[in-house]
């Protein structure tokens, strides 16, 4: 597969406008990133005059700290923002609010919207690079990329290789950017979980559907299991917790009941109990705490290639 | 590309390599507290085969080598139409209280070894700092840095283009002199 100079686009709104091309390039320099952040002095100084400001218009932990983290290493100024203590209560727009803060000499913007599309929005109406840190229950794009970039970093090439994405695919954007990504390097995607949380015609997106747990444990070469959306859930799609940990969630005995280990994988948070165990969680053969630091690493480089098609200085 | 002209053929290539081992030598003696450090990427060429030379003539067991991509500490980052990609650093020493030799192709502007120098900085504070190139292109400075080891010395203009060519990538090893750069990469 070839590896672009340049990333085709000018901002990052989701997997789905991306190449394979240039998502190996984002992989590749992923890896010299990954050195420099396991270096004693973990900074570069490329981004020393750019500016970013993390939008997040709904709580995050992980993601806000490792876009920061991402941009310091860069020598990047940041700022934060945070909707709760933001004029947003005041009733201010989205483009107001962004507009007000390009207004300052902002060069990027990393954002986190409840609705579906808002960085799409955004980018038809502003100049600034963006950066989709989640956008409701649509994508996640450098939450796959992680991802991606980690059953990378374990196994070799994706071509192939067998991944299911078990739970609520019905309100994760972790799940829809990781079938994107996924499908364009090459790899096999089920998803598994109950029928409630499946969307209806996501066959479409070339995966398959199993409403079986062992089935599709015994089938695939890595699992990667999401969290329960319950805040996103606006009726009851399963009868309780107790039930769906029963039914869905990963336990070591079913893991040592498989015929070869498979690698463990969730996004974060973990409800330990409901749809992982804690000793699967934190079994040799889970990856998580890999993923985290992948994340930096992987959001460096999104952002060094996206700042160098930024307007020369 | 317009017409080339060799100005370094194969024989005199290695006794201008022989002479720059000899010299480090002469300055470093037994090489302690002293470290070879080839920039990435063109610079390893040259710093691999003083590396491989050195051992043979010192006889030592081992010298410190690393090399060091500068790409992410470059001063023309979005000043050129594409990014350029990232090397491998490797590097598995740290340079505080070391003297360094600083090992690169050819020395034009100065800019790729003020980027050096800064990459430098983040694996500790050295005793010294000396540079060694293949090439002086001398009327072509930005930056007021000057070679300590010196290959060969280029007057050229600065359309000219200098190329250092390899065994191990073209075949055989000379310094090529071109009217013009290559078209931008």
């Amino acid at each position: 597969m070839s590896i672009a100079q340049q990333l085709g686009t000018k901002h990052l709104l989701g997997i789905k406008d991306l190449s394979a091309a240039d998502i190996q390039l984002i992989f590749e320099t992923a890896d010299s990133f990954k050195e420099v952040i396991n270096r004693p002095i973990k900074k570069v100084p490329s981004l020393r005059d750019i500016t970013i400001v993390n939008l997040f218009f709904e709580d995050s932990t992980r993601t806000r700290i490792s876009f920061e983290l991402a941009e310091k290493r860069l020598s990047a100024d940041v700022l934060n923002f945070s909707a709760s203590s933001s004029s947003v209560k005041k009733g201010e727009t989205l483009l107001d609010t962004v507009n007000n803060i390009l207004a300052m000499k902002v060069d990027m913007v990393v954002m986190r919207h409840p609705a579906a599309g808002a960085p799409h929005f955004l980018a038809r109406h502003i100049n600034a690079s963006i950066i989709n840190a989640g956008d409701g229950t649509h994508e996640h794009p450098t939450q796959a990329l992680l991802d991606a970039y980690s059953i990378r970093e374990k196994t070799g090439d994706l071509q192939g290789k067998k991944v299911a994405i078990f739970g609520d695919i019905l309100h994760s954007r972790v799940a829809l950017s990781n079938i994107f990504c996924l499908k364009k390097l090459g790899a096999e995607v089920t998803v598994c979980g109950p029928p409630t949380l499946i969307p209806r015609h996501i066959q479409e997106l070339g995966v398959q559907v199993s409403y079986d747990l062992r089935k599709t444990l015994l089938w695939c070469d890595v699992a990667n299991i999401l969290r329960i959306q319950m805040e996103r859930q606006d009726i009851r799609y399963f009868p309780s917790l107790r039930e769906y940990a029963l039914h869905f969630g990963i336990n070591k005995t079913l893991l040592d009941s498989l015929d070869r280990p498979i690698i463990i994988m969730h996004p974060g948070p973990i409800n330990r109990g409901v749809e992982i165990t804690s000793d699967v969680a934190d079994s040799e053969h889970s990856i998580i705490l890999q993923q985290v630091e992948n994340g930096v690493a992987i959001r460096m480089a999104v952002l060094y290639l996206l700042a160098a098609q930024l307007p020369q200085a | 590309m317009s017409d080339e002209r060799v100005i370094l053929t194969r024989e005199r290539f290695a006794l201008t390599m022989e002479r720059l081992c000899r010299q480090l030598i002469e300055t470093y003696d037994g090489f302690e507290d002293t470290c070879m450090i080839g920039v990435q990427p063109r610079g390893i060429y040259l710093a691999n085969r003083i590396h491989q030379r050195l051992l043979q003539m010192t006889g030592l067991p081992q010298l410190k080598y690393g090399q060091l991509d500068i790409t992410f500490y470059r001063d023309d980052f979005r000043r050129r139409d594409k990014p350029l990609a990232p090397s491998a650093t490797q590097m598995d020493f740290i340079v505080e209280d070391k003297n360094v030799v600083l090992i690169d192709d050819v020395l034009y502007t100065g800019r790729t070894i003020q980027a050096a120098l800064t990459a430098l900085n983040h694996y500790g504070r050295p005793r010294s700092v000396e540079l060694l190139v293949l090439v002086d292109r001398r009327f072509n400075r930005h930056l007021p840095v000057q070679a300590d080891f010196v290959g060969i010395t280029i007057d050229a203009l600065d359309e000219a283009y200098v190329r250092v060519e390899w065994q191990e990538t073209h075949g055989e090893d000379c310094i090529l002199l071109f009217a013009d750069k290559p078209a931008a990469g």
